[in-house]
């Protein structure tokens, strides 16, 4: 059976404040990092799937992503993909 | 007629639920563990307070999946009195019985205080007590402020479905949002801890008639 790994990026969408990554892009300034606009925190989730063909293994994780990983209501989510 | 309290692993407010339910207001109810499938004897189920799952990936996203709450959608579909406090309000919107979701509170502070609430709609049994308007509930949560889309907001505006404000919005919430209903009313979700003001001796008893609507 083919392994493929993946990792799921999941990020708040961009009209969710985030509050945790505010702080953080404060606390880069006090660094003395000078010149950054943007700074938001998401998630990666890294795993290792077994399945038939790359399009199984899509096709599962992509149910994984939408209904557990990510809430869509306030997130985003994106697959890199690639067989093991 | 009794009320069911389900209890997920890092449930805290449980044990308080039972003392508003019971121990002040004299309503037969039992805890009811997350593995339990038989909800059948139950007029009203209540999903507490606490971090069920140790609120791992995202508050109430992994307590969805409990064998309990795949009963729970069957008795709210079969308009079954649900009342979601606090982290029983997130597994609400992760398990979709109510839109929208709670992220990180504005400022990040764990805020523990009494929040004073205006009553939006009478319209439920579980607001009909509330004569004047006002009342002052408990809150206690790192992440309560609501979010939807407008969409779902004017939604909720048209359903009527928007129970609770906070006075003074202490989380960020969209629309001063503290609590809101399904369209026909009978599943509420808040942020406040009714169960907490219900027994005179420790601090306030406004949350009574919402507790008393479980089996009013």
């Amino acid at each position: 059976m083919p392994r493929f790994q993946a990792r799921v990026l999941v990020r708040l969408r961009p009209s969710v404040l985030d509050p945790a990554g505010e702080a953080a892009r404060g606390a880069a300034e006090r660094l003395g990092v000078e010149g950054l606009s943007k700074l938001r925190i998401g998630k990666a989730v890294e795993m290792e799937i077994e399945a038939s063909d790359e399009a199984e293994a899509r096709r599962r994780l992509e149910l994984l992503s939408d209904r557990l990983l990510a809430n869509p209501v306030i997130e985003d989510w994106s697959l890199e993909l690639e067989q093991s | 007629m009794s009320i069911g309290v389900i209890v997920f692993p890092g449930s805290n407010c449980d044990r308080d639920v039972q003392w508003a339910t019971e121990g002040c207001l004299g309503m037969s109810t039992r805890r009811v563990w997350h593995e339990e499938t038989d909800l059948s004897g139950f007029d009203a189920i209540v999903l507490p307070g606490g971090f069920s799952y140790g609120d791992y990936l995202r508050c109430g996203a992994i307590a969805r999946f409990a064998p309990a709450l795949q009963s729970l959608i069957d008795f709210a579909a079969e308009g079954g009195r649900v009342l979601g406090i606090c982290n029983g309000f997130q597994v609400l919107t992760e398990l979709g019985l109510l839109p929208g979701a709670l992220t990180r509170n504005r400022d990040l502070h764990f805020i523990c205080e009494d929040a004073p609430l205006k009553v939006v709609s009478q319209r439920t049994a579980w607001m009909q007590g509330y004569n004047n308007g006002a009342l002052t509930l408990p809150i206690a949560h790192g992440e309560g402020r609501y979010q939807c889309s407008d969409d779902t907001l004017k939604q909720l505006q048209d359903d009527d479905a928007i129970a609770l404000s906070y006075g003074n919005n202490p989380n960020g919430s969209v629309s001063d949002i503290a609590g809101i209903t399904n369209a026909s009313g009978s599943v509420l979700g808040l942020m406040p801890h009714p169960e907490r003001a219900c027994d005179p001796a420790t601090g306030g008893t406004d949350g009574r008639r919402m507790l008393e609507a479980l089996l009013g």
